[in-house]
């Protein structure tokens, strides 16, 4: 066993374990850059070491699926010789340290993996954690003013996302970015490195010393040190991205692009192993002196190691790089082919005459060592005592409360601050459940959406992905649309702790057993581990589910909103006495506690089923999801959003089911449709073949939300509490 | 009718403009490269919206220096229809085509949102499709639409009745809480003294169709369309 100083290797992030596989498999000790270059990519965050056993329980496959996990994303066939590509990121420990930057540059990444699909990005989305305002305002402003800062340059629509304000994630917040694209099937990519002698470009940004050891900082507890790694956080530059997505588009005009390959994490050494790993056999040979850089003096490591932002690798048949230089040029971006592809197996690094590394592969890309954790089960959270909680007394004054802290209030401070009508395609725009946004030139509609509720999450981490993933679901059907894919991404904390684990595992099973039932293939995904800072600063385990939908027709794509005076105002589902993690039990008694409300996956299936039924027929107006706040604040949104009241009788719940359950709980399968009186038999015979529950909630009209004998709030006066409260 | 659309590096309603142009209005349509000097006989000539060269140093700062602007700019002096949206309006006021500039938004934030839009000049080839105090509603998307001009040209601009378009409410008061972004006089957009070079911050090529929220957009590009003026292009 060759002796290596302990501490070189934690500053690559290796244990003393992996060191003596490495020397084993290699029959000697690695040389610095090779040190380094396996230092990135068995990071965690490169190798899915503690969580790729796990991840194969994902369902992923399924009829339209063109491309599952493993690529720079997933692509689903959508009809009309068009596919849908997408995927969600993380980028927390970045924004942690550098909010601007980290979720520019999240933003500037996910972008890359959809262009490296051949595919025109259509939509950003941006599932945001933060702890309590106003202490963690810094990281709002910042993350906020970055996602726009990038997203509006680049000229790609902002239309959805999330924000949630939680204890757990003062320190360590959550930015996760996904990017949703479109292409033609004929021209959809894969970074496959094949066919011996061709050549390898490197394409965009110059290349400097900023990023180095980003993957490896990814994987790491975040502690007092970390600021020291702000040189770690990369620097974006949106207008050179659109230069670079915009000659990458013009690439299509000719064939002999095989691959296009984006640089996100570990830089040139993951792209370059990933793209060789993914053909049987292949290798390449990449000369570090060919690279462009934007500094004088660096070292064949940092050249390997660099996170620069704004590059891509692309593959070219030999003999028609020019071709491809062509393209680059107009756009004033530089282009070099730096290596080869050869068919040795091996990533071999040359500084000009001189070899400098040369590794398997396999030993890249596949040779870290799963890392066999041992997860060990939470007590079961104890159900909250009912019967200590106060009746509920005042519900109108109850609901502007609510409708004012901070989890629930409009998003609108936000969205404003995003480009979300960029690409002339936005027809259902940010503030309800799902956006929606057209295929130009055919009558296809995409509804994008993201979700996770991570405080059910907390208190049952598998009952909570699976609401999560029937959220998002619900989201989608409320729009009108059949989900038809899913990407996730799985932030938690750090996994060498048994509880942790645990949570990972159950996530996993949860998120699995859901997208099974529902029949959602998850395409594409991202891992993110180590989120916690010093202290007792472990975050939820947040497992945030993007999701893609289809209609056929988008001009009838729904809002929430409610549309027409005198329509009929339904709940859609059965409502029970779920007050585990609710915002109501949080807002108003200060409990976070008890199992997170129920979940009937045959139920959840037949609600979603009546409400997409209804949809596609023509039957609502406007549907909604009922999550989080329960089903008055859903009803209090589906009046403001859509600028109409609802008149309602008194709503008295029989027992067992208690006043502020009905009102506040946050029973899922739920949803509140507005119909318009000739649809009401079709929508009843609907539900009673469904075998759903369907209320009479009111009648939409006027300017105010009344409960006869309970309350009456105009429009105004819950507008000024629910806008005021973020952004 | 021919409209030709500017693209620089960071140009992103390019595509969104023709494709009102060609797929809603159904007129002819030519992408203008920014390295090109060539307007390719175009009888409009439209500079989108976006971030061009990255909006560096300053908003339409760089751009102004592109090749395609000297043409744009002989285009201008001729006669020629020049309509600047967004980034084009910022690059107008940075060649000197329109006067004043537009700054930071008050808020000192970016604002993507829907405006009403008073329409104070009907006579032009750009709004002759609009009735007398028409209010237009249309989206705006910048984070520096401020206009400001000094006392003297403002001035010299209400007086010779250049402001095309004013930020107003729904039923068409110009009050302050209409003013998006502190714009002076609430000022959305203007014309040159001649009436054929035209700059405005909201995005009309975002509200041509129904399906996006409304069409009051495409009354603009209705009454170019109609604009009997046609100028030769060398």
């Amino acid at each position: 066993m060759a002796v290596i100083d302990e501490r070189r290797l934690r500053e690559v992030a290796l244990t003393a374990d992996e060191y003596r596989v490495i020397v084993e498999r290699l029959k000697r000790p690695p040389n610095e850059v090779e040190l380094g270059m396996l230092g990135v990519l068995w990071s965690e965050h490169c190798s899915y070491k503690s969580s790729r056993a796990l991840l194969r329980r994902l369902p992923s496959t399924g009829a339209n699926v063109l491309q599952g996990p493993g690529e720079n994303a997933g692509a689903i066939g959508i009809g009309e010789g068009w596919a849908v590509v997408f995927k969600v990121e993380s980028h927390n420990h970045p924004s942690a340290i550098e909010p601007f930057q980290g979720a520019a540059t999240g933003v500037g990444g996910i972008i890359r993996d959809v262009i490296a699909m051949g595919a025109r990005p259509i939509a950003l989305l941006d599932s945001l954690r933060f702890g309590p305002l106003p202490a963690s305002s810094h990281h709002v402003d910042g993350v906020v003013a970055g996602i726009g800062g990038y997203g509006n340059c680049i000229g790609i629509a902002t239309v959805g996302g999330e924000v949630y304000f939680e204890d757990c994630y003062a320190q360590n917040p959550l930015v996760n970015a996904m990017c949703v694209g479109l292409v033609r099937v004929e021209h959809l990519m894969r970074a496959r490195a094949e066919g011996k002698g061709n050549s390898i470009l490197l394409v965009g940004a110059d290349t400097g010393r900023d990023g180095i050891h980003g993957a490896s900082f990814a994987s790491l507890e975040l502690d007092e040190t970390s600021s020291e790694r702000r040189p770690a956080v990369q620097v974006g530059n949106p207008f050179l991205e659109k230069c670079l997505l915009e000659a990458c588009m013009d690439l299509s005009q000719t064939d002999a692009v095989l691959a296009i390959q984006d640089l996100g994490a570990a830089g040139l050494t993951s792209s370059v192993a990933e793209c060789a790993g993914r053909v049987a056999g292949a290798g390449a040979t990449i000369d570090v002196a060919k690279v462009p850089r934007r500094e004088r003096g660096m070292t064949p490591y940092q050249v390997m190691l660099s996170e620069s932002q704004e590059r891509m690798l692309v593959v070219v048949q030999r003999g028609r790089e020019a071709e491809v230089e062509q393209i680059f040029a107009a756009w004033d971006l530089t282009s070099a082919v730096i290596g080869e592809v050869t068919d040795d197996s091996h990533l071999t690094i040359f500084d000009g005459w001189d070899q400098v590394a040369r590794l398997p592969v396999q030993l890249l890309t596949d040779g870290a060592p799963p890392r066999r954790l041992v997860g060990v089960a939470r007590a079961t959270r104890p159900a909250p005592d009912l019967s200590s909680v106060p009746p509920l007394v005042d519900p109108g004054a109850t609901l502007l409360r609510l409708l004012a802290s901070p989890n629930l209030s409009s998003r609108r401070g936000i969205f404003r601050r995003y480009d979300h009508m960029v690409g002339a395609a936005t027809v259902v725009q940010p503030g309800g459940d799902a956006a929606v946004l057209r295929v130009k030139g055919t009558r296809l509609g995409l509804a994008v959406t993201t979700d996770c509720n991570s405080r059910y999450c907390h208190l049952d981490p598998h009952v909570g992905a699976q609401l999560a993933v029937a959220e998002a679901a619900r989201n989608i059907i409320a729009t009108g649309a059949r989900p038809i894919g899913a990407t996730d991404c799985l932030n938690l904390a750090n996994p060498d702790k048994p509880e942790v684990y645990w949570e990972l595992e159950e996530t996993i099973s949860g998120l699995a057993q859901a997208c099974r039932f529902l029949e959602i293939p998850i395409v594409s995904g991202n891992v993110s581990l180590y989120n916690e800072a010093p202290g007792d600063a472990a975050i939820y385990p947040t497992p945030v589910v993007g999701m893609v939908g289809l209609l056929d027709d988008y001009r009838r794509a729904l809002g929430a909103g409610l549309r027409a005076e005198g329509d009929f105002v339904l709940l859609v589902g059965s409502s029970h006495n779920d007050m585990g993690g609710s915002e109501f039990m949080k807002v108003e008694h200060g409990i976070v506690q008890g199992p997170p409300p129920a979940l009937d996956l045959s139920r959840e299936r037949a609600v979603q089923h009546l409400v997409l039924a209804a949809a596609q027929h023509g039957y609502l107006h406007s549907a909604h999801d009922c999550a989080e706040g329960g089903m008055l604040i859903a009803l209090a949104e589906c009046c403001m959003i859509g600028g109409i009241g609802v008149r309602c009788p008194g709503l008295r719940p029989e027992a067992p089911l208690r006043l502020d359950a009905a009102f506040f709980g946050e029973s899922p399968s739920r949803f509140i449709v507005s119909v318009p009186s000739r649809a009401m038999p079709e929508v009843q015979s609907l539900a009673r073949r469904n075998n759903v529950e369907l209320s009479l909630l009111g009648l939409a009209g006027g300017g105010f939300l009344e409960l006869e004998g309970q309350f009456k709030l105009s429009l105004s006066e819950m507008r000024q509490a629910w806008e005021g409260a973020v952004g | 009718m021919r409209f030709g659309v500017v693209v620089f590096p960071g140009t992103w309603s390019d595509r969104d403009c023709g494709w009102v142009v060609s797929q809603v209005l159904g007129a002819e349509l030519s992408y203008l490269w920014h390295k090109d000097a060539d307007l390719k006989g175009c009888d409009c000539v439209i500079l989108p919206g976006g971030f061009a060269y990255g909006d560096y140093l300053r908003t339409g700062a760089i751009a102004r220096f592109a090749p395609v602007m000297d043409k744009i700019s002989e285009f201008a002096d001729r006669g020629g229809l020049v309509w600047g949206i967004c980034n084009g309006f910022q690059i107008l006021c940075e060649a000197g085509l329109l006067p004043g500039a537009l700054i930071r938004n008050a808020s000192l934030e970016f604002r993507c949102l829907w405006t009403n839009l008073m329409v104070e000049r009907t006579d032009l080839a750009f709004t002759s499709k609009c009735e007398e105090r028409d209010v237009l509603r249309i989206p705006i998307s910048h984070g520096e639409g401020n206009f400001f001009a000094d006392p003297a040209t403002l001035s010299r601009l209400e007086q010779r009745g250049q402001v095309v378009f004013r930020y107003c409410d729904p039923s068409g008061r110009v009050v302050p809480g209409a003013n998006p972004n502190g714009s002076v006089h609430n000022i959305a957009g203007i014309v040159n003294a001649r009436g054929n070079v035209l700059g405005m911050m909201p995005h009309p090529e975002r509200c041509a169709e129904t399906e996006l929220g409304g069409t009051d957009g495409l009354k603009l590009f209705k009454s170019v369309a109609a604009s009997a003026l046609k100028v030769l292009v060398s």
